[in-house]
């Protein structure tokens, strides 16, 4: 019950420091794009013809001739009331934006972080198991070869085998084109989440695998692991009940400490695929120069990222029985 | 195996060796530099027996192979160690299926230190260990029983490893000897880190073991602990047993007993002479054609250092040196 005390204490360190994290993130990637050669008037208008006096007014309410302090507080400002401003490209506010992209881009995140997750840690602990063997050979030059594949390219394979030459899949869109979005059904949606989250998984298991992989045979070859097959234990229920202990808590941590990870994979995985999630706004704000879009996206991930960091140190901090004690001891 | 040892019983006398271990040595192949292949040797040439009701003290510094000992016994020894020689239980000579198949049940270890233990696991599942399905409440009545017996409190069952102070991880690592229906105990140095009246606590306990008919093996390098409760002493060096002497030998100046290292040994104590001897045991390295005592040695002749020296048994106890009538 203390216990909860702590937690809660440590939780709100840490949204201390996340709040100060936002502030030096915020005024930062602010500045960058102040000084970044970005007209928000030209990427409003886009090819759009208007009178000099309707431009003059836009200029006006873009504050392009205010100093960058004051538009800074400006933003700031509303920022604080839960105003991030209106996107330029979208028009319409950008937490709505986010809203919607980040909801597409959470099944695909989520799905895919599960999987490779959970296929990883199968694998890690089957070559870990079998050291040595033709098997753990297989998946160690599978996770190199993985670990040296570009997602951008694996995407694009996936894409022309899956659905350009079997046809299996839709090419892109996180929807269906032309269907009411009402009309959307679930299995819409699944059928044009398989081949992003796909491409994730499988890149994501390389690093998840070999970590489970090392532990495993670190754990499996210490003194506690011996002892237990000198009291007979053997095989695989050794294995699950000293080996797995001891290196799942290890691996979930590694797996939430990948969410930056996780991110920049979708934003590339949402490029390839047109896949209407947080990833490709955040490409489409860059290029065609969306300020408090970006702005926003880039606050966002900040505490994506962070949560997956602060979740990492719950379990390390809170889960690991020996980390408890000496908490609790000094 | 059950109808073998009755028939074994009714055929032998109580004394019969219930570990008979015979010209026992081990070695570490190695690569060094390129693909060169070495072999380090840690035992050689070893034989001791342990018998039931009785306990054996294995006694040498640190280095010497003892923990290495045990775990040829147990059959896990790491892949790269080459064994060689015989182990015999209970009249058999164990193969390592045999030895896979004994432990936990014929014989059982008591490690050396808490790291012998799942850092992630309840210390109380650990004592009572994987359990046949349907026998988990029984063999928790008995780890309660053993727990108590041993002075643990209850709230002990639930403590991680890390949670035990000193005594108590001993107590706990006796006790999942206890738990099992091992007749062969092997107790890897159990006294370091306990204060005198622990010490005594787990020496009792592997007197009763002995008591109850196990054969118990104590492995240490406290000559005076193993003196206290023991039958008979090993003494270990540089991997092999020098001398192996009945504990009523251990008197006086040590003039009955055999080896000059075991009379070095215990002219060493503070009670008695206090006299260290000088050098260190040879290095696994390093090739000893003759006897492993020479360097230190003061009955040595020329004859030492050419061959290893015949073992001899000499007034009910065994010794390995040229110089002995
Ligand atoms: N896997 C291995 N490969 C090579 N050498 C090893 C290996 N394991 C142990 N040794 C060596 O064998 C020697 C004997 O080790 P062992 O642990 O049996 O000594 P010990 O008598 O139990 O010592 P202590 O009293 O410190 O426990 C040590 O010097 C050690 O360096
Ligand atoms: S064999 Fe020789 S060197 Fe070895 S202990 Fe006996 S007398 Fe000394
Ligand atoms: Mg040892």
């Amino acid at each position: 019950m203390s216990n909860k005390k702590k937690i809660a204490g440590f939780i709100g360190k840490k949204i201390l420091r996340l709040i100060s994290l936002l502030l030096v993130v915020s005024f930062v990637s602010f500045m960058l794009v102040q000084y970044s050669p970005i007209d928000p008037v030209r990427a409003y208008l886009g090819e759009m013809a208007v009178s000099a006096e309707h431009k003059e007014k836009l200029e006006e309410y873009w504050g392009v001739n205010t100093p960058p302090q004051e538009k800074f507080l400006n933003w700031a400002g509303s920022l604080l009331k839960g105003d991030f401003g209106v996107s330029l490209i979208y028009r319409m506010p950008v937490i709505d934006v986010i809203k919607e992209r980040f909801k597409a881009s959470l099944a695909l995140m989520a799905s895919s972080w599960l999987i490779s997750g959970i296929l990883g840690f199968i694998l890690g602990v089957v070559a870990g198991m079998n050291k040595g063997t033709l098997l753990d050979r297989v998946i160690k030059t599978y996770c190199y070869v993985l670990a040296a594949t570009p997602t951008f390219w694996l995407a694009l394979v996936l894409l022309m085998i899956f659905s350009v030459y079997l046809g299996w899949f839709p090419i892109g869109l996180s929807v269906p084109i032309g269907v009411m979005a009402e009309n959307v059904t679930f299995f819409d949606r699944l059928e044009h989440l398989i081949l992003p989250a796909l491409t994730l998984s499988v890149l994501g298991v390389a690093q998840i695998a070999m970590f489970t992989r090392e532990k495993l045979i670190e754990v499996m070859s210490s003194d506690y692991v011996l002892f237990a097959k000198a009291r007979g234990e053997k095989g695989l229920d050794l294995v699950l009940r000293h080996g797995i202990r001891n290196v799942a808590l290890p691996a979930i941590t590694l797996q939430f400490l990948s969410f930056s990870e996780l991110f920049g994979g979708t934003v590339l995985v949402e490029q390839v695929f047109s896949y209407q999630g947080i990833g490709l706004a955040t490409v489409s704000a860059g290029l065609k120069s969306d300020v408090p879009l970006l702005l926003g996206i880039v606050l966002i991930s900040t505490v994506f990222v962070f949560v997956g960091n602060m979740i990492a140190d719950i379990i390390y901090q809170f889960i690991d029985p020996r980390i408890k004690q000496q908490e609790s001891t000094t | 195996m059950g109808n073998k040892t009755e028939i074994n019983a009714k055929g032998k006398e109580k004394a019969e060796a219930l570990l008979n271990v015979e010209d026992l040595s081990l070695s570490f192949i190695q690569y060094t530099s390129g693909l060169r292949q070495t072999e380090l040797k840690v035992i050689s040439n070893l034989s001791i027996q342990a018998n039931r009701g009785e306990i054996l003290a294995v006694v040498g510094s640190s280095g010497s192979g003892k923990s290495l000992l045990t775990h040829a016994i147990l059959g896990i020894l790491p892949s790269n160690a080459k064994l060689d020689g015989k182990i015999e239980y209970d009249g058999q000579v164990l193969t390592q299926k045999d030895k896979e198949d004994l432990r936990g049940k014929e014989i059982a270890l008591v490690p050396q230190s808490v790291t012998y233990l799942d850092p992630l696991m309840k210390v109380s599942n650990q004592v009572i260990g994987a359990v046949e399905k349907g026998k988990e409440d029984l063999m928790k009545k008995l780890q309660r029983e053993i727990f108590q017996q041993y002075n643990l409190k209850p709230e002990v069952e639930r403590m991680y490893p890390h949670e035990l102070s000193g005594g108590m991880a001993r107590r706990v690592l006796v006790s999942t000897a206890v738990m099992s229906p091992a007749k062969l105990i092997i107790v890897d140095e159990p006294t370091p880190g306990l204060d005198e009246k622990t010490l005594n606590e787990t020496l009792s306990y592997l007197k009763d073991m002995a008591n109850k008919g196990s054969a118990v093996m104590l492995i240490t390098h406290d000559i005076e602990a193993a003196l206290k409760i023991s039958d008979k002493i090993a003494v270990f060096y540089a991997g092999t047993v020098l001398e192996v002497a009945n504990v009523e030998d251990f008197k006086n100046d040590g003039e009955n007993l055999r080896h000059p290292y075991t009379q070095a040994l215990w002219n060493a104590l503070p009670q008695n002479k206090f006299q260290a001897i000088e050098g260190h045991q040879p290095m696994q390295d390093e090739v000893v054609d003759g006897c492993v005592f020479y360097e230190r040695c003061y009955k040595k002749n020329e004859l030492c250092s050419k061959g290893i020296p015949q073992i001899k048994k000499i007034n009910g106890g065994v010794v390995r040196c040229n110089n002995v009538s």
